[in-house]
């Protein structure tokens, strides 16, 4: 068997850290980045607090050419994109272009450009709607745009799967590396913060009402009430083991080492979830056991039921309190198809630095037989597991490892408040 | 028809709202027959140009017709008929 594919480059955009490191510091250190909505007046919602990314001012990132064409998530995912390639040291003499392609995960498109251009639409008429509503609404538009701004041109796609779409998209990358590719900028950007996307998110039942910031999101907690909808996400750059090091690839932060993906049974018909499956199936293709994960990353969704199912699968495939589980996105909120990629780059940041960041604000419910991180937890980190669950069903895990030694120079941890 | 007359600095500035301005590119320079292509604007830039122009001066813009408007000037001519 071929070696797994290798992370070589990482770009994060989080409501708490605009930019991976960034990011990481805020995030080790339990910086929120939860306040109320500020993008649109929220004042008629029942919900009315969000993860926005602050100081975000696309043009000083961007060239104007991109500005009337883009919406505000495909900008943060082409700033997140740019980033994560100049991480890998990947340009477009890397290779040729069709050995690059672009995976990304998607859960609403450009909603906030679609709602105005529809406004457009139905109130002065189709004179006036933008030609660049044809693509900037689309699922699949943040995979054109990253290709489009980088030539890259090889095997392409989105995947659609809500929060599990970011793991989803790495492992469609994973495959098309499998069938020849030599490099795929993968991951997921998501945000849809605006009137439109606030009730097609309400319509879940799923967000809180909460007013304060740190009692919102508490997933595994008695109070858990729902989550806070965030915008941001992150960008990977992944490629084959090989060839990241025939090329000299500046930095390997670690290894897909394994996936699964389930889907639940209909609801009552009595069946579980396959949660447990996915977790072990991802474990089994990694070659792992329960006992060699160092931490979980946990999809955390904040409700009730859903907590449940998911402390259940992972006391049953790891012991009861047996591993360490975090959930830094109680920092931040749920970005859908952005968090399960902030996650796993979150993971391979562990990895490099030895450090399990904390959740936060949560207190957690006694009947949940898991071990949650509540504190900055200094501790070598080999294996980490990450779980994401998409509304209506999907279950996926991804199994992310340390670099094989010798991969490439580790760099030295960063000191971390 | 309109009776305002589209000249270049109300194309330029069309332009640059609707499609903003390729990384490079002197906009202010001699471009009245520098092709959209050279310019850095795809058909959908010229589309949205149009449109723009179509709402701001009344003056419809034949879409066949659009397809040959390959310069600044071409375009001119059509948004100025006669």
């Amino acid at each position: 068997m071929t070696r797994p594919p290798v992370v070589t480059g990482i770009g994060v955009i989080a409501p708490n850290g605009l930019g991976t490191e960034e990011y990481w510091a805020a995030t080790c250190a339990g910086v929120g980045g939860i306040r109320r909505v500020t993008r649109f007046d929220v004042t008629p919602y029942p919900s009315r607090l969000a993860g926005e990314v602050f100081g975000f001012e696309a043009s000083t990132h961007l060239p104007s050419r991109l500005l009337p064409q883009t919406d505000h998530m495909t900008r943060l995912a082409l700033v997140a994109a740019d980033r994560a390639l100049a991480d890998a040291n990947v340009g477009r003499e890397t290779h040729s272009a069709f050995d690059m392609g672009v995976v990304t995960a998607s859960s609403a498109g450009g909603f906030e450009f679609g709602q105005r251009e529809l406004e457009r639409l139905w109130s002065l008429g189709s004179g006036y709607v933008s030609a660049y509503q044809s693509f900037a609404w689309f699922y699949a538009v943040n995979t054109g745009q990253i290709s489009i701004r980088h030539g890259l041109k090889g095997p392409s796609g989105v995947l659609v799967t809500d929060q599990a779409g970011g793991l989803d998209a790495i492992a469609q990358a994973r495959r098309q590396l499998r069938k020849g590719s030599k490099l795929i900028v993968c991951g997921g950007v998501d945000g849809a913060i605006c009137p439109w996307g606030w009730v097609a998110l309400m319509a879940s039942g799923r967000l809180s009402t909460s007013e304060d910031p740190t009692a919102a999101y508490l997933p595994f907690d008695a109070r858990a009430a729902g989550h806070v909808p965030a915008e941001g996400g992150a960008i990977l750059v992944l490629e084959d083991a090989e060839t990241a090091r025939e090329r000299g690839a500046p930095k390997v932060y670690g290894e897909i080492a394994g996936y699964a993906a389930t889907f639940d049974p209909r609801p009552g018909n009595g069946r579980g979830s396959g949660l447990r499956r996915a977790i072990e199936n991802a474990l089994s293709e990694a070659g792992l056991e329960g006992t060699d994960v160092d931490v979980v990353f946990a999809d955390a969704a904040a409700m009730p039921s859903l907590d449940r199912v998911e402390s259940d699968a992972i006391a049953a495939v790891f012991g009861e309190r047996a591993v360490p589980v975090t959930a830094p996105k109680t920092m931040i909120g749920r970005m859908y198809a952005g968090a399960a990629a902030v996650d796993v780059a979150t993971a391979l940041l562990a990895i490099r630095d030895g450090v399990i960041p904390p959740t936060t604000n949560v207190r957690p419910a006694p009947h949940h037989p898991i071990q949650v991180v509540g504190e900055q937890r200094r501790a070598p980190v080999r294996v980490a597991v990450v779980i994401a669950r998409g509304h209506g069903g999907f279950n996926s895990v991804l199994v992310v490892r340390a670099p094989p030694t010798g991969s490439a120079p580790r760099e030295e941890p960063a000191e971390l408040g | 028809m309109s009776d305002k007359t589209i000249g270049l600095a109300e194309l330029r500035r069309i332009l640059r709202e609707s499609a903003g301005t390729e990384l490079g590119v002197d906009l202010d320079g001699e471009i009245l027959d520098t092709t959209f292509d050279d310019l850095g604007y795809d058909s959908l830039a010229v589309m949205e140009t149009a449109s723009r122009i179509t709402r701001e001066y009344g003056v419809s813009i034949d879409d066949e017709a659009l397809g040959t408007a390959t310069t600044p000037r071409r375009l001119l001519d059509l948004a100025n008929p006669d």
